[in-house]
């Protein structure tokens, strides 16, 4: 078994409410320094050792992220 | 009309089909085949949870395959609020609605303008009319990249804008879009509860679904 581990963000041109929504609890919280946040999705996948690349970047362009919003990257 | 699980809305999208003077036809989402329909509605809820993103796995649901050959091949489709997001997630509108921007849910009574009226379910209106439905989402907000925006503006297919303060922080005041061939109409705003001034703030809604009886019935 291998982990391939998938991360998705927005878009840098997507408004995140909920990144805001953590920036502004952090200002509450009384910590300076973090000037934005952008919340997104961490995916950890274990899969056979010999499951490829392109069936990876498949699942992860078609489910796991919204191409027309969301940006990928696979680690494994 | 395609019920999935965790649809809301279905039980009114029926009876407004009903109510236009069409005969309503309740789906299942697990069914490949939609029987022989002239038009589908898929509905606002939270289909599946709405787990992982909105409207992200109804889009592979069975009955999405004949939807969305369907939908490429001139048939009407229609989807209101989760519908909406269900048809933005299998590509068949562009961009996809996020959270809100002022991340709380926003139920309330909205004024909208038409845009578009000549795609297949706004017929019935005029350009520039102005209706008064009810709007219920979190997930409402309607992004894009600015070429996105610019090719759906340039091309005439924002069906509907948001009048007064936007509720959800959907760009440039978008309250629906159409595919370029006006078959595909996606909607955050639910007509299906502006049927009857009975039980709700109109009878504004009542159009969209007379809109495509009147294009069927002359086709």
């Amino acid at each position: 078994m291998a982990r391939v581990v998938v991360d998705v963000v927005m878009k840098p041109e997507i408004l995140d409410p909920q990144g805001q929504a953590i920036l502004g609890a952090l200002t509450r919280l009384g910590i300076e320094g973090v000037n934005s946040v952008r919340q997104g999705k961490h995916f950890e996948l274990d899969v056979d050792d010999d499951l490829d690349d392109a069936t990876v970047t498949k699942l992860a362009d078609t489910l796991l992220a919204n191409p027309v919003i969301e940006d990928f990257t696979i680690h494994r | 009309m395609v019920t999935f699980p965790g649809s809301l809305d279905d039980r009114d999208a029926l009876r407004a089909i009903r109510l236009a003077g069409a005969e309503p036809v309740a789906l299942w989402h697990g069914d490949k085949w939609l029987s022989d329909v002239d038009a589908v509605v898929l509905p606002g809820g939270f289909s599946y949870g709405d787990y992982l993103r909105c409207g992200a796995i109804a889009r592979f649901a069975p009955a999405m395959e004949s939807v969305i050959d369907g939908a490429r091949n001139g048939l009407p489709v229609l989807g209101i609020c989760n519908g909406f997001q269900v048809l933005c997630e299998a590509h068949l509108l562009p961009g996809a609605l996020i959270r809100n921007a002022e991340r709380r849910f926003v139920c309330r009574d909205q004024r909208l303008r038409i845009v578009n009226a000549d795609t297949a379910w706004t017929a019935g209106y005029q350009p520039g009319q102005e209706l008064v439905i009810p709007i219920k989402n979190i997930d409402g907000g309607f992004v894009a990249d600015r070429r996105t925006l610019d090719e759906i503006e340039g091309e005439g297919r924002v069906v509907a804008r948001y009048l007064g303060a936007n509720p959800n922080g959907s760009y440039r005041d978008i309250a629906g879009i159409c595919n370029q061939a006006g078959n595909v109409v996606g909607l955050m705003p639910h007509p299906e509860h502006a049927i009857d001034p009975l039980t709700g703030p109109s009878a504004d809604g009542l159009g969209f679904f007379g809109s495509l009886l009147s294009k069927l019935v002359s086709a």
